[in-house]
């Protein structure tokens, strides 16, 4: 649109943008494009046929895939119910083991800067490893199984809860704390009665958000051996039998949109 | 009784909030402090409490030098003294008979009050309070729903359920219209004849101060440089307190609609 | 000791205290069933986790050097798919967002189509996303590229449309009364609204799909994430180790990049 304005104007008439602002913003544009198109260029080196066979592809995928095949249905039950019987642990146990590491992550509590700090690092550190990640060590660790997969998850979804919640904790009112302390009360009934009041509806929200996170993450858990219905999905596309694999993929679309469902009319009941 | 004895405190910054205190207020006195803001009233007020402790001197609170106090003793104590703050400090999310309850968790241990086991007498005693100053019929309602003068009323109710043997207001009407301000003023003044508690109070109104008082301290800076009963005060010394000539905004007003 | 009259008791009507017992014993049945029928060998995997430990976690903290060549070059095409997608899906996501935004388009119907789409490609974990498209294209770069390109359209339409619904109104009303025409009022009355906040959030799925992207590599999709499985298949910590290493560094780096670049933006 500024082209077009270019185009009509005189020299002397004003630009609209000033002449600064306006390069800048060139240059970092044509960055950004000079990046993605040689992103663009190492990704697709290795494909044979380039962008055009890709989307070529796509519709002999979908012959493949297509129909799912319903059958299965009941052989990747029993795996479905493990995998968000593996999210719900794992979140309540986060959810407890979060309640110590956001309080010592939240500045209005812990007024030990050392503390403070060792325990946030520790929480930013924590949450630039991915899920599967983890889920690799702890089977390295634990042999495969539902356990290391659990694991993986408290661990993962620790760091993201016990962030979301210090932060919750840093925002509250920290005036009636100061009243509870000025009528005698002491430390946990200080924090009983003045600060769980006011977080308790956030937490139960991030908890539920977090089971949400933990539920897309706990289906692809199989893949790397750390239990659930991953592993059933790995051995089909294994055995290039793709209508089952549509089948679980199905499955887990379903699950995750209903739990999805639920959790949010919860999450507006309490807020 | 409380005692101040050349008391001062100089903040971890380098400001001096007490410069040399000395006063006595006895029991059943109703004391206000006045002054601008930044004059050390609040100061002054927090240290008797320990919210805030002095750097020098000694402030006696029942014959005990309270400055060295600690964990268990500092309890004790605070369980004697109430406090009404300009902001109410009522958990907002919490209904008016927990936040009133929460008066009696220097009373309570740590273990009934985490499963929320108060004693019958102490949820009678917080109904009474909360019948005293007329709140009563709000009981289940969560704070967030009153308007400021009915949050001050129940932050009176949760001082009144810890029994104390002093309050201590901090700015308690500041944040009010002058009706309700009158309201609450006469709810402490009240219950300062009726229960015998030694109530000090710091105001910036000086009718409301003059309205209000048995006695008046008036802080300048860290120091005291004004300290006796109401009728030897004058607008002159209100003048002195302030250092500068009175304005509007000084004044409270409305004593009349209330 | 002095006796008080105790206050009434608060007035739940059925309803609600039948509500609060149903929930109460749902959740302990779901707790109970969980709990009961889950399977884990604790024996065993107490076993292994000894035998294993000082196999694997001392050497996961002392990085193979000698690999740093290889896993910066892998880690440089996670970058580039996570850039290369998170670029695509914000393109994309925008007349998506346009189409479920209530207050644009002018329908109801196509809001409520618009929001269908978005939260349906929402479902899809990006390493199922990851699968299909490896199938499709094989098993390179550029199919990871596809999973999260589409993976971030569903969040960022969603973010889109909200920034669009949020927009004031009446500065669109004021150029309708000039006399502008819809594409005049697009770019003139919304975009300079939405643009800020656009970007910030693209920059922000970025974040997520540098954490995303380095692991599509564990279905063939690309990036350090091949890397991953081939260490954990040989049994190599030590290489795993610098992987670690790498992405921490990777991640924090850019989250902190990003999060400066936001601040100014917004």
């Amino acid at each position: 649109m500024t082209n077009e304005n270019n185009s009509l104007a005189e020299k002397k008439t004003p630009s609209i943008y000033p002449a600064k602002i306006k390069m800048q913003i060139t240059v970092i544009f044509f960055v950004i494009l000079g990046i993605y198109l040689f992103s663009m260029y190492w990704t697709q080196k290795e494909m044979v046929g380039g962008f055009a066979g890709a989307l070529g592809n796509m519709f002999t995928v979908i012959e493949k895939f297509f129909p799912p095949n319903l059958n299965v249905v009941p052989a990747i039950w029993g795996p479905m119910v493990e995998t968000i019987q593996m999210a719900i642990i794992a979140t309540t146990v986060a959810s407890i083991l979060t309640i110590p590491l956001a309080v010592l992550a939240a500045r209005n509590v812990t007024t030990f800067k050392p503390l403070y700090y060792t325990t946030r690092t520790f929480l930013n550190i924590l949450r630039t490893i991915p899920d599967l990640v983890l889920a690799v060590i702890f089977v390295g660790l634990f042999g495969i199984g539902l356990f290391p997969g659990i694991l993986a998850l408290i661990v993962f979804s620790l760091g993201i809860l016990a962030k979301l919640i210090s932060e919750t904790i840093e925002s509250v009112d920290m005036n009636p704390l100061e009243a509870m302390r000025a009528s005698g009360g002491n430390v946990y009934q200080v924090i009983w009665y003045g600060l769980v009041p006011q977080v308790l509806p956030q937490f139960t929200s991030l908890v539920l958000y977090v089971f949400e996170i933990n539920i897309r993450a706990s289906v692809v858990l199989g893949y790397v051996g750390a239990g659930g219905i991953g592993l059933i999905l790995n051995q089909q596309l294994g055995f290039y039998n793709y209508p089952n694999a549509m089948m679980i993929i199905v499955l887990i679309f379903i699950v995750v949109i209903v739990i999805e469902y639920i959790s949010n009319k919860l999450r507006e009941a309490l807020i | 009784m409380i005692e101040f004895n050349n008391v001062g405190l100089v903040y971890p910054n380098g400001t001096e909030g007490l410069k040399n205190i000395n006063a006595t207020i006895k029991d059943g006195e109703f004391v206000v402090i006045v002054g601008l803001s930044g004059a050390g009233k609040s100061t002054f007020i927090r240290s008797i409490n320990r919210l805030v402790t002095p750097t020098s001197g000694s402030l006696l609170v029942d014959s005990e030098d309270i400055i060295n106090y600690h964990s268990g003793d500092l309890r004790k104590l605070r369980t004697k003294i109430g406090m009404i703050f300009q902001n109410y400090n009522l958990v907002k999310r919490s209904n008016v008979l927990k936040n009133v309850l929460a008066g009696r968790l220097g009373h309570t241990g740590t273990l009934r009050s985490i499963f929320s086991l108060f004693k019958k007498e102490d949820i009678g005693l917080a109904y009474e309070s909360l019948k005293r100053v007329n709140i009563d019929e709000k009981i289940y309602n969560r704070a967030d729903e009153l308007s400021g003068g009915q949050q001050q009323r129940v932050s009176i109710a949760r001082v009144l359920t810890q029994k104390p043997k002093y309050i201590l207001a901090d700015e308690p009407v500041a944040s009010l219209d002058p009706p309700t301000s009158h309201q609450v003023m006469t709810y402490l003044k009240k219950i300062n004849k009726e229960d015998n508690i030694t109530t000090i109070v710091n105001l910036h109104f000086i009718d409301m101060a003059m309205e209000y008082a048995d006695r008046i301290i008036g802080m300048r800076a860290g120091e005291i440089v004004f300290d006796g009963p109401v009728s030897e005060v004058s607008e002159k010394t209100f003048e002195e307190i302030y250092g500068r000539s009175i304005r509007e905004d000084d004044l409270r007003g409305g004593a009349d609609e209330s | 000791m002095e006796t008080y009259s105790l206050p009434p008791k608060p007035k739940n009507s059925l309803y609600k205290k039948v509500k609060r017992v149903i929930i109460t014993l749902l959740v302990i049945a779901l707790y109970v069933w969980t709990f009961l029928s889950i399977d884990i060998d604790w024996g065993r995997a107490i076993e292994r986790a000894i035998s294993n430990f000082h196999r694997v976690i001392p050497k996961l903290f002392n990085p193979d050097w000698g690999a740093t060549g290889e896993v910066a070059l892998s880690m440089l095409e996670t970058i580039f798919i996570a850039f290369a997608g998170s670029l695509m899906a914000a393109v994309l996501a925008i007349p998506l967002a346009f189409l479920a935004a209530h207050n644009m388009m002018g329908g109801k119907i196509f809001s409520t189509i618009g929001k269908w789409i978005l939260s349906a490609v929402r479902a899809f974990p990006d390493l199922i996303l990851a699968i299909l498209f490896v199938v499709a294209v094989g098993p390179n770069a550029f199919a990871g590229v596809l999973a999260i390109a589409i993976g971030s359209t569903g969040m960022l339409g969603k973010m889109f449309s909200e920034i669009i619904e949020s927009i004031d109104m009446e500065i669109v009303q004021a150029m309708e009364a000039n006399g502008a025409n819809k594409i005049q009022i697009l770019f003139y009355a919304v975009m300079p609204q939405v643009i800020p906040e656009f970007l910030s959030f693209a920059i922000y799925r970025f974040e997520i799909d540098i954490r995303a992207s380095s692991i599509l590599g564990i279905v063939g999709a690309g990036g350090i994430g091949t890397m991953i499985i081939f260490a954990s298949n040989n049994r190599n910590w030590n290489e795993m180790g610098t992987i670690l290493l790498a992405i921490i560094i990777v991640v924090t780096v850019i989250d902190f990049a990003s999060s400066r670049i936001r601040s100014k933006i917004v």
